[in-house]
């Protein structure tokens, strides 16, 4: 059945891995990843590599290989071994073909979403390895298209979606505006210095959702926070160019974001709903730069809405009615265990509250995140047929709506739930509490 | 500051405002702001629907607009607004729009003694600085990294100077950026151009830039370093020498080179926000000598005293002779003064600052939410609501401290003697 599969798939054209991968000579694929591993690895790469002993007990971790009519390619040893296994083996005397399939391999078929890592019986992280091929591929100039126009947003204008300074401030202006309607002493303070709370999004709010700050607005002055947002770069969270492998705009962006929370001298840095850009700040970025930890506490929303829920100074009118399931974010529960507080959250707000199984840390991943979705158009087949197991998780709890507090994994169960035909409706959290919370004025 | 020997350095103690007072007299009041003197405190009020104004020591500009934002003092004590009327935007000087107006603006800046003010615009889709309402001729597809000279109306920001499409990877990597110089591009094309540093006299420019995806430098008025690096931070350059010196990274460690050759021995996990002593003959910089730690050095040997959080806000003393910056570990901050930190901790904690004779610091710190300031380690004065960063007296006798206390703004001048 596997062969079958790989005989009728068609082979993906992408722009930046195809013309990227043309321009290449042996010799200057050999000279990039002998820099990079000697200069950019050690130990670690050296013992996970070693110590495999391809067990397949990672396998039926991994939603591809699962949704991938278990084809052992797309376990997650099976990738390591048509990547970094073949690097190794040919000490990096591959060809130019063999590092556009890589690519391919690192950026599209693995959301570097850790919970392969929880079943191998010696902890590899499989993740950190493809992490390592993606910086190989980024040195080689061999990235997917659509995210490398990413990392190249990041790189000029500091956020992800090339919005410009005045657009930024622009939108929050007109977000205030719009909630002074509900609210007419609302304010989205900018660069207010001395605030508790720098509030920051990821670059698809403005552009494309800036309802959502709007919510945060109402919340936020419901509760009475002392807040500011930033009027200058820094204020995205975001980071596709930690996945791409470009790690010094990595570096340059998180710096950034930490400079303008430094500068406005807030206590703590609150962000939206979005899973990879809590990595990035508050594990992989932060690192990068020198921070064993954010240098400025980073508290994700899932927390954020804990604390106010906790503390009674969010309280709720109504619970919602219908009912609802959680999908589960790698990169906020495996990667630093907000499941429960989630729940906690949930529980407050909603009457309904349905677990799809497996859950918590244990959940699958949506196929989105690791920077996988944004690859773009090119894979989006590919990435939603390689999570059937995701639609039957999700269609199994019964639930109306699912709740999914990471912007890549909700844009990512959009486009499940409908190639799926899934009869069920995505939210963030901050949808639902805004629709429930008591406002002033109630 | 300018003009602070001309300030009021004899009143003990000034109540300038009763805010309490102006309250009931508007939908909302913003968070103030004390002019560097402390003679006046300004805040944006809500008068009505899409009328705001600005509320000076309790009486209001004369003129409103449709809204305000980002409400700053000049060094030398002009109040500035960015303010809209008619959907067109404009920087408010004391109460007067600037004559140009835009589509929008942001960023104001201020040249180090305040004669000059500028901001960013963008014009129908088109972006350029505007200084002291004049504004470029030349205007740009995109715009970042603003900035402007220290004493100069000399301008910069880094501008995209070709076109490429959404998606066009490869044309971007053959670079559409440069450096406009008041308007005027450079004839180099880079990747990425980023900030800028001035020469005092305006005649230096140098910029952080990528060459190609993967190598960086420094351009120095257009010209790139002869050496690249893997990453670089924002250059200044020597007030004295015009030597253009940055961080830089090589082989996975940060250090210092100046005109592009490394000139410390010493190799760090991190290197930034450089700084020149004000007699030329120190460079220090904010490092990380081992993993999540960080502390000063200079001239590449650090100090003891490290701290596990962060480290910002370097100064030296007048003199050059002193060294300051603030500290956090473990959620608290505090202030480092010659590899010393004080013993209270703190909240929050702002840029401390030094007497003009180099022997006292002071600085704003904020503590369970009541703000005070502190001299060489001691409080002075009581905890505020309220607090702005405090200034010595040029005799360095004196200190001049703006607080607000149960919705009474006050200015102090209190004297160093008393304190001891």
């Amino acid at each position: 059945m596997a062969e079958v599969i790989e005989k009728t798939e068609q082979r993906i054209v992408d722009e930046g891995l195809d013309k990227g991968a043309d321009k290449l000579t042996g010799d200057q694929i050999a000279r990039v990843i002998k820099a990079v591993l000697e200069n950019e690895t050690g130990a670690r790469l050296k013992v996970y590599v070693d110590t495999c002993v391809h067990c397949g007990l990672c396998s039926d971790a991994c939603h591809i290989y699962l949704s991938q009519n278990r084809n052992p390619k797309f376990s997650p040893a099976g990738k390591v071994k048509r990547t970094m296994g073949e690097i190794l083996k040919k000490k990096g005397r591959v060809s130019p073909e063999f590092i556009r399939d890589a690519a391919e391999v690192a950026y599209t078929e693995c959301n570097l979403c850790k919970r392969c890592v929880q079943y191998c019986p010696f902890g590899i992280d499989v993740a950190y390895i493809l992490l390592i091929v993606r910086r190989i591929c980024h040195k080689l100039g061999v990235t997917p298209l659509y995210i490398q126009d990413t990392a190249h947003s990041h790189s000029v204008t500091m956020n992800q979606m090339w919005i410009k300074e005045d657009e930024w401030i622009d939108t929050l202006q007109w977000q205030e505006e719009d909630a002074r309607e509900e609210m007419p002493n609302l304010r989205i303070p900018l660069e207010k210095e001395g605030a508790d709370v720098m509030y920051s999004v990821i670059a698809p709010e403005p552009k494309f959702q800036p309802n959502l700050i709007y919510y945060t607005a109402i919340l936020m002055n419901t509760a009475g926070i002392n807040w500011t947002m930033p009027a200058t770069p820094g204020w995205d969270n975001s980071d596709m160019a930690m996945f791409t492998g470009d790690n010094e705009i990595m570096g340059r962006i998180k710096r950034a974001q930490f400079d303008a929370a430094a500068r406005l001298k807030v206590k703590k840095i609150v962000m939206g709903e979005c899973g990879h850009a809590f990595r990035s700040v508050y594990d992989v970025g932060n690192r990068w730069l020198g921070w064993k930890m954010p240098p400025i506490p980073i508290v994700h929303a899932i927390e954020f809405y804990y604390d106010l829920l906790k503390a009674g100074k969010i309280k709720i009118r109504e619970k919602y009615k219908k009912s609802v399931t959680l999908h589960d974010p790698c990169n906020v529960v495996r990667g630093a265990g907000l499941h429960e507080k989630a729940r906690y959250v949930i529980n407050e707000i909603c009457e309904n509250f349905i677990e799809m199984h497996p859950n918590r840390e244990h959940n699958y991943c949506c196929n989105a995140g690791g920077g996988v979705i944004n690859c773009g158009p090119p894979f989006k087949n590919k990435r939603v047929k390689s999570n059937s197991v995701k639609a039957k998780q999700i269609r199994d709890t019964g639930a109306e709506i699912l709740i999914t507090p990471c912007h890549n994994c909700h844009s990512g169960m959009e486009d499940i739930i409908s190639y799926y035909n899934v009869n069920m409706h995505t939210k963030f959290i901050i949808d639902i509490l805004y629709e429930v919370m008591e406002k002033p004025g109630d | 500051m300018p003009g602070r020997k001309n300030w009021d350095w004899e009143t003990g103690e000034k109540l300038v405002t009763d805010i309490n007072g102006v309250k009931g007299s508007y939908n909302w009041i913003e968070e103030p702001y004390a002019s560097p003197d402390g003679e006046k405190i300004a805040s944006i009020v809500n008068l009505d629907v899409d009328k705001f104004g600005v509320c000076v020591n309790g009486g209001l500009w004369e003129n409103t607009f449709d809204k305000i934002w980002h409400l700053r003092y000049s060094p030398d004590s002009r109040l500035t607004a960015i303010v809209s009327e008619m959907e067109e935007w404009s920087i408010a000087v004391d109460g007067n729009a600037w004559d140009n107006k835009f589509s929008y603006v942001w960023n104001t800046m201020f040249s180090d003694g305040g004669l000059n003010i500028a901001a960013a615009f963008q014009q129908d889709g088109e972006y350029g600085i505007v200084v002291n309402d004049v504004p470029w001729e030349n205007l740009f597809k995109n715009m970042n990294c603003m900035c402007l000279s220290p004493y100069g109306p000399y301008s910069s920001a880094a501008v995209q100077v070709a076109d490429f499409g959404e998606g066009e990877i490869f044309k971007f990597q053959e670079g559409a950026y440069t450096i406009a110089l008041n308007g005027i591009p450079w004839d180099t094309r880079f990747v990425n151009v980023w900030n800028c540093a001035f020469s005092s006299d305006g005649a230096i420019v140098a910029a952080e830039v990528r060459l190609d995806l993967y190598t960086y430098t420094i351009a120095v008025n257009g010209v790139p370093w002869n050496n690249t690096f893997a990453c670089v931070w924002q250059p200044v350059i020597h007030p004295m020498s015009g030597k253009v010196i940055a961080p830089v990274r090589v082989s996975g460690k940060w250090s210092i080179a100046e005109d592009g050759d490394i000139i410390w021995d010493s190799r760090f996990l991190q290197v930034w926000q450089q700084l020149i002593s004000p007699d030329g003959n120190k460079l220090a910089a904010i490092v990380s000598p081992t993993y999540g730690k960080w502390t000063l050095a200079v001239d590449g040997a650090w100090w003891n005293t490290q701290f596990g959080d962060m480290l910002t806000d370097a100064v030296f003393s007048p003199d050059s002779s002193r060294l300051a910056a603030v500290g956090k570990t473990d959620g608290k901050f505090t202030i480092i003064v010659d590899d010393s930190p004080w013993d209270s901790k703190f909240d929050m904690a702002w840029k401390p600052v030094f007497s003009p004779d180099s022997r006292n610091v002071a600085a704003k710190v904020e503590k369970d939410g009541k703000y005070f300031i502190v001299i060489n380690g001691k409080q002075i004065h009581k905890n505020c609501d309220d607090a702005w960063e405090p200034v010595f007296s040029p005799d360095s006798q004196k200190i001049l401290v703006k607080t607000i206390e149960d919705g009474k703004y006050y200015r102090r001048i209190i004297s160093l003697s008393e304190i001891k």
